[in-house]
C-alpha cells in the first residue's frame, strides 16, 4: 500500500490501560516525509495510539505496550521495554490538542528542547530558535518580542510556537494530536499550510476529527475504529473508493 | 395574565431570600471584622505611649519604663532564621518528592494522611517532642536551634501541604510539553515544575512562618527563659573565621513570651508594654501576610491556564 520508504512500522501492537484493552492488533507503515491522518470517531483509539509514538503513556502507570513500533533507518523498537523513552522523545516530538506553551519567554519555549539536549552557546540557541519560528511561520510576527511572555501571544500563534518548539529539537517524526481543535478558521488554515510545507522535512503523523482536514493535508489515511485499525490506503482512495463499509459510513457521515 | 403575576410572585419570594442571606453575610462580616479592629485599636491605644525607639533598643527591665524588646526582637528574628532554613528544604523537598515522585500507593496514602493530620497536632505537643528529642537527646539546650527546630517541625507539614497544592495546580498539559521535548524528570522539575509553584510554595512558607512567630506554647515547653538582659553571641567577628554559629546555642526569648512575662506582672505600667510589643508582634505577623499576598499576585500574573 505505501510505496514510499518507510519511516516507522507498527507491527501487531496491543496497549491496555490498566485492564482494558484499548488497541488492538495494529499494524500500518509510516512513509518517511509524508502526511499520515488518523481518523475515527471519538474514543476509537486514535490519540491513545499516537501517544505510542512518544511514549507519553510511560507518564502514567499500569499503560502497558505490546508489539513492536520500528523506527528506520536503525530499526529501533519505539516500545521495546529496554528502551529508554527520553530517547524517543528525543528523536520524536509532538503537537499538542490544545496549545501549551510554558509561562516563558517565546525564546524560551524554543529554545527548551535544544537546551534539554545540551546547547549551551548564545549564538547556537539563537540561530536554532530563530530557524525554528522561521519553519513555524511564525517569524515575522514575532521576531521583535522574542522575550515577550508567550501567553501574550493569539491562540493561533501560540499552536505555531508549539510547532516551532518541536521543530527545534530536529525531530525525525513529528506528531500533532487535533492541532486545530482549539483554533479558529483563519488559524487553522495557517496551520494546515504550515503542515504541508513541513513535510519537505520531517514525517508527519496527524490526529484529526476533521475529515476534511484530513483529506486536505494528509497523503495516507488510517481509520480507526473501537481500538482497531479498519481501513488505511491512500488518502484519495480512502475518501473516494473505501474498500471497508464502516470507512464509507463513517467519511459520509452516517456515524461519528 | 394570571400567570405573570404567578411568576412576578415567585420572583419576589426569591428575591426576598437573595437579600436575607446577603444581609446575613455582611453581618457575620461586620462582626468578625469590628472584633478584630476594636482588639487592635485597644492594644495600640494601651501601648501607644511606649512607641519610641528606647522601647525598641532596651533590654527588659524591672523599671516597666526602661524596659525594652530588644532581646524577644533578636530572638525572634534568629529563631525564625532557623525555622526557615530547616522547614523550607525539607518541605519542599518533601512536597516535590510526594508530588512527582512517589509512586501512588498504600504506603504514600498513609504518609499523606499523616501528614495532614500532623498539621492538626496541638503546638505543645511539638514542644514536648522538641523538650525530649532536642534539649535532652541530642543536647542543644534550651537554645534557639532548639526553639528554631521546634518551629520548623510544627510548620513542616503547612508547607508540605502547601507545596503539593501548587505543584498540583500547574496542568497536565504542561508537564507533558516538557517530558514529550525529551526533558528528564529532574529537567522537568527543575525547570518547570519548581518555578511555576514558586508562587504557592513562597505564599506557603511566609504563611507558616507568621504562625511560627506567634507560637508561644512550644517555646515554653522547651524552657526559653522569660527575661533575658543579653544577646546571643554575634555571629560575625573581626578574627578568623569571621563567622560563627555559636549564636545557635545561647539561651534567647521570643516576643510572645515577653508579652506572656508582662502581662502576667501586677503593675499596669508593664501591660502597656505588652500591648505595645503586642501591636509589634502584630505589625510583624501582617507585613508577613502582605508580603505572601504580594508574591501571590506577582506569580499569577505571569502565569494564565
Amino acid at each position: 500500500m505505501v510505496e514510499e520508504r518507510l519511516k516507522a512500522e507498527v507491527r501487531d501492537l496491543n496497549f491496555y490501560y490498566g485492564s482494558v484493552k484499548a488497541l488492538k492488533d495494529i499494524n500500518l507503515s509510516i512513509a518517511e516525509k509524508k502526511v499520515t491522518a488518523l481518523i475515527g470517531p471519538s474514543g476509537c483509539g486514535k490519540t491513545t495510539y499516537l501517544r505510542c509514538f512518544n511514549r507519553m503513556h510511560d507518564l502514567y502507570p499500569h499503560n502497558r505496550y505490546e508489539g513492536e513500533i520500528i523506527l528506520n533507518p536503525d530499526g529501533l523498537n519505539i516500545i521495546g521495554p529496554d528502551i529508554d523513552p527520553i530517547e524517543v522523545r528525543m528523536r520524536i516530538s509532538m503537537v499538542f490538542q490544545r496549545p501549551n506553551p510554558f509561562p516563558k519567554s517565546i525564546y524560551e519555549n524554543v529554545a527548551y528542547g535544544p537546551r534539554v539536549r545540551g546547547v549551551r552557546k548564545r549564538s547556537d540557541l539563537d540561530e536554532r530558535v530563530e530557524k525554528s519560528l522561521r519553519g513555524a511561520a511564525l517569524w515575522d510576527e514575532v521576531k521583535d518580542r522574542l522575550h515577550d511572555l508567550a501567553f501574550n501571544l493569539s491562540g493561533g500563534q501560540q499552536q505555531r510556537l508549539c510547532i516551532a518548539r518541536a521543530l527545534a529539537t530536529d525531530p525525525e517524526i513529528l506528531l500533532f494530536d487535533e492541532p486545530t481543535s482549539a483554533l479558529d478558521p483563519i488559524a487553522t488554515a495557517k496551520v494546515e499550510e504550515l503542515i504541508q510545507e513541513l513535510k519537505e522535512e520531517v514525517t508527519i503523523l496527524i490526529v484529526t476529527h476533521n475529515m476534511q482536514q484530513a483529506a486536505r493535508v494528509s497523503d495516507y489515511t488510517a481509520f480507526m475504529y473501537i481500538g482497531e485499525l479498519i481501513e488505511f490506503d491512500k488518502t484519495d482512495k480512502v475518501f473516494t473508493v473505501p474498500s471497508q463499509k464502516l470507512t464509507e459510513d463513517y467519511i459520509t457521515g452516517r456515524f461519528g | 395574565m394570571n400567570d405573570k403575576t404567578n411568576i412576578h410572585r415567585r420572583i419576589a419570594i426569591s428575591k426576598f431570600w437573595d437579600y436575607t442571606f446577603m444581609t446575613i453575610g455582611v453581618l457575620s462580616t461586620l462582626i468578625g471584622f469590628s472584633v478584630l479592629f476594636a482588639l487592635m485599636s485597644d492594644l495600640f491605644v494601651n501601648g501607644m505611649s511606649r512607641f519610641t525607639y528606647t522601647f525598641i533598643s532596651s533590654y527588659p527591665s524591672r523599671f516597666p519604663e526602661e524596659a525594652g524588646i530588644l532581646s524577644p526582637l533578636v530572638g525572634t528574628t534568629l529563631i525564625m532564621l532557623v525555622t526557615a532554613f530547616v522547614s523550607v528544604p525539607l518541605g519542599v523537598g518533601a512536597g516535590i518528592y510526594l508530588e512527582e515522585y512517589a509512586k501512588k500507593n498504600w504506603l504514600t496514602n498513609i504518609i499523606e494522611i499523616n501528614i495532614t493530620n500532623l498539621a492538626g497536632v496541638p503546638s505543645i505537643i511539638y514542644g514536648l517532642l522538641a523538650l525530649g528529642l532536642f534539649v535532652y537527646y541530642f543536647e542543644f539546650g534550651q537554645s534557639i536551634l532548639t526553639g528554631g527546630l521546634a518551629l520548623a517541625l510544627l510548620i513542616l507539614p503547612m508547607i508540605i501541604m502547601a507545596t503539593r497544592e501548587a505543584i498540583r495546580a500547574i496542568p497536565k498539559h504542561i508537564r507533558e510539553a516538557s517530558y514529550a521535548l525529551g526533558a528528564t524528570k529532574w529537567q522537568t522539575v527543575r525547570d518547570h515544575i519548581i518555578p511555576y509553584s514558586m508562587g504557592g510554595i513562597l505564599t506557603g512558607v511566609i504563611m507558616g512562618l507568621s504562625r511560627a512567630i506567634g507560637e508561644t506554647a512550644p517555646i515554653i515547653t522547651i524552657g526559653a527563659l522569660t527575661f533575658i538582659a543579653f544577646l546571643p553571641t554575634s555571629p560575625v567577628s573581626a578574627e578568623f573565621p569571621y563567622i560563627n554559629f555559636n549564636w545557635l546555642f545561647d539561651p534567647f526569648t521570643v516576643m510572645p513570651i515577653q508579652v506572656f512575662n508582662w502581662v502576667s506582672r501586677p503593675q499596669a505600667a508593664f501591660h502597656q508594654n505588652a500591648a505595645a510589643a503586642g501591636v509589634i508582634l502584630l505589625a510583624m505577623t501582617l507585613v508577613m501576610n502582605g508580603i505572601a499576598i504580594y508574591i501571590r499576585y506577582k506569580f499569577r500574573k505571569r502565569i494564565k491556564w
